[in-house]
């Protein structure tokens, strides 16, 4: 197989993949280093990267961050169990898309305006986008690909990402579940030895401590935690 | 009385593909500007909102009134174009269905909010009913304006007449709102030629609309205040361009780009193709979008009757721009006449720089300023690129 998109680092200013001619691949198929590919392929592919490149690492977005849509829950559960597989697997997430100033804590969380920056702090070399909305996945898998040698796999609940080094697209829990077993069979096959652990916690997060909570603490959020006119809360958390 | 209070039609919710290819359809004799509103009709489109300016005031008076018939659920005129353009641009963060048009003056005037459109990722649909731009003032047809829409990233459709006009402006609610794409969609079609003259449209009844847009299917998170995710402001690094790196902005611009090359696959889905070409083995071609196309398929029916080695070629889509498509509909033309209703030949300059033997591309006729284009000023370029005399009388 040619492989149209590589890991990088591809230079200052690349060209993006689809100016390349890299197409997204269509239903019931994934891409892989631009190809269009089975998504077990991809899968695959994928896998042994995240089995043999150092500080493999999940990037969540807010689409799985959050419980707010019928699926969320039963996703974030598998890859939860997908992380649990892959040795010394780390979760940083990609709560939100606005810039971080004065300056990212790249232990805490990644960023599109420089994703590069947790990937290159961390010496992350493989890494999973799942939940990313994708314009911003888009736009940091570029950037990753421009400035990092980290090989990229975007799980993606839309049409996938041409960007990434393996893509998979339609993405339901019963996928990630399945990328989860392949994984554990690459594993096996390499001779890893592995007993299913959680990843460790995010070290730059404090625990939440509800009693302590107040509205100043959601910040330019906080009117959206005020009750609205004339409505009465009684279920609180 | 709010958009939710308002009384809405029941209609049948259905597919686009069955919009456009299975739906049932009649034969009516109407207007552009008809045409226009009936898609807009058929579109289930949340919200409109526009200022009026001829030749465009004829759709939006018409979109008003479906609008009082209960097809839209909400519709105003704003202060002015800039304040309609932006206007829809936040009317998309809230995540509904948008329609608006303007014409020539009343494009360029909103045309600082639309080029943010697709960086903002705004699924919107653009009706352009073209018209000269001043000075001197004239409201007549020539379609310049497209001119300045091609380079904002937006993806652009040029309709040759009612019946175009029609298709393309529901196709373009479904291509604006593919997750891939998520960028505006502008429809185009001349002012007064096609928006005030009549032309058969098929046309399926309207008791068919398409489906709800589902504004979660978004490569941008919606701004919707009940969900979660979606409570993360959408465009923090648009409007905080200090603190945002130079390269988010340069991937930023590269994805508009690839957004507008992937509704490519779109265009051949719902109408065939970003091109038509008639008589691919021809020596000469007539090459035209929107009203020229019709005029160059008329000097490629006389040209046919007369014996002559033409083709035509009719472009759709003018952004993407079908580079290959032309490139290799023209491989073997020896000239490339292409007529146009503007003074710079914006077309004919994309033609060239798609092609490796530019020079075959005769840069003209060209007609502007409300001026029509005669199917003789087209002959006339065809004999001379055949070599032949022709007797120009108009």
């Amino acid at each position: 197989m040619t492989k149209r998109v590589t890991e990088g680092p591809a230079g200052y200013m690349p060209q993006s993949a689809p100016e390349m001619g890299v197409e997204l691949a269509p239903e019931g198929s994934a891409l892989l280093y631009g190809n269009v590919v089975t998504p077990e392929e991809a899968m695959r592919d994928a896998a042994i990267a995240l089995l043999t490149r150092d500080n493999p690492t999940i990037f969540p977005g807010p689409q799985v961050l959050w419980d707010w849509k019928d699926d969320v829950a039963e996703k974030a559960a598998a890859i939860l169990d997908l992380a649990s597989e892959i040795p010394n697997c780390k979760i940083i997430p990609m709560p939100d898309y606005r810039p971080k100033y004065p300056k990212i804590d790249v232990k805490a969380e990644i960023n599109p305006n420089h994703p590069n920056l947790t990937i290159l702090d961390n010496r992350i070399k493989a890494c999973v986008f799942v939940g990313v909305h994708c314009h911003y996945a888009n736009l940091s898998l570029r950037m990753i690909r421009a400035g990092t040698d980290c090989y990229t796999t975007a799980l993606c609940a839309y049409m996938g990402h041409e960007e990434a080094m393996a893509s998979i697209r339609d993405l339901h829990a019963s996928d990630i579940q399945k990328f989860k077993e392949i994984v554990i069979e690459e594993r096996n096959k390499l001779g890893i030895e592995w007993e299913t652990t959680l990843p460790p916690e995010n070290p730059s997060l404090q625990k939440e401590d509800y009693s302590t909570l107040s509205p100043a603490d959601y910040g330019e959020y906080r009117s959206l935690i005020m009750t609205k006119k004339g409505e009465h809360v009684t279920e609180v958390e | 009385m709010d958009a939710s209070q308002r009384p809405q039609l029941e209609k049948k919710k259905v597919d686009i593909n069955y919009l456009l290819k299975e739906a049932p359809r009649e034969q009516h004799f109407i207007t552009g500007a008809q045409a226009m509103a009936e898609a807009v009709k058929r579109a289930n489109v949340d919200m409109a909102i526009a200022y009026p300016i001829t030749p465009q005031s004829e759709v939006m008076h018409l979109v008003g009134d479906i609008y009082a018939q209960g097809h839209i659920k909400e519709y105003y005129r704003a202060e002015e174009e800039l304040g309609t353009m932006s206007a829809i641009a936040g009317a998309a963060r809230a995540g509904v269905r948008l329609f608006t048009a303007t014409s020539g003056p009343g494009l360029l005037r909103g045309l600082e909010a639309i080029v943010s459109w697709s960086g903002h990722r705004v699924p919107a649909v653009l009706g352009i009913l073209t018209r000269v731009v001043n000075a001197p003032l004239s409201i007549q047809p020539d379609n310049i304006e497209m001119a300045y829409m091609m380079h904002c990233g937006a993806v652009m459709l040029h309709a040759e007449n009612q019946q175009d006009t029609f298709d393309y402006t529901l196709a373009a609610f479904a291509i604006t709102e593919k997750v891939d794409v998520y960028i505006p969609v502008a429809v185009a079609t001349e002012g007064f030629f096609v928006t005030h003259a009549k032309g058969y449209v098929d046309m399926f009844d309207e008791e068919y609309a398409l489906n709800d847009f589902d504004p979660v299917a978004a490569p941008v998170p919606a701004m919707d205040n009940e969900t979660p995710p979606a409570r993360i402001q959408r465009d923090a690094p648009v409007q905080k361009s200090n603190f945002m790196s130079y390269l988010i902005h340069s991937v930023w611009q590269q994805e508009i780009w690839d957004s507008n090359k992937r509704a490519m696959k779109y265009i051949y889905e719902y109408l065939g193709g970003p091109i038509e070409v008639q008589n691919p083995e021809a020596d000469v071609f007539v090459l035209g979008s929107g009203c020229a196309a019709a005029q160059c398929r008329e000097a490629h029916r006389y040209a046919q009757e007369d014996g002559l080695s033409v083709g035509f070629v009719k472009v759709k889509a003018i952004r993407p721009f079908p580079t290959n498509e032309i490139r290799d509909a023209l491989k073997n033309a020896k000239a490339v006449i292409v007529p146009e209703h503007n003074i710079i030949g914006w077309l004919c300059k994309e033609v060239k720089a798609a092609i490796p033997n530019g020079g075959i591309v005769v840069e003209g006729p060209r007609v502007y300023g409300g001026m029509t284009l005669p199917v003789e000023l087209i002959m006339k370029e065809i004999h001379t690129a055949l070599g032949l005399e022709y007797d120009l009388k108009l």
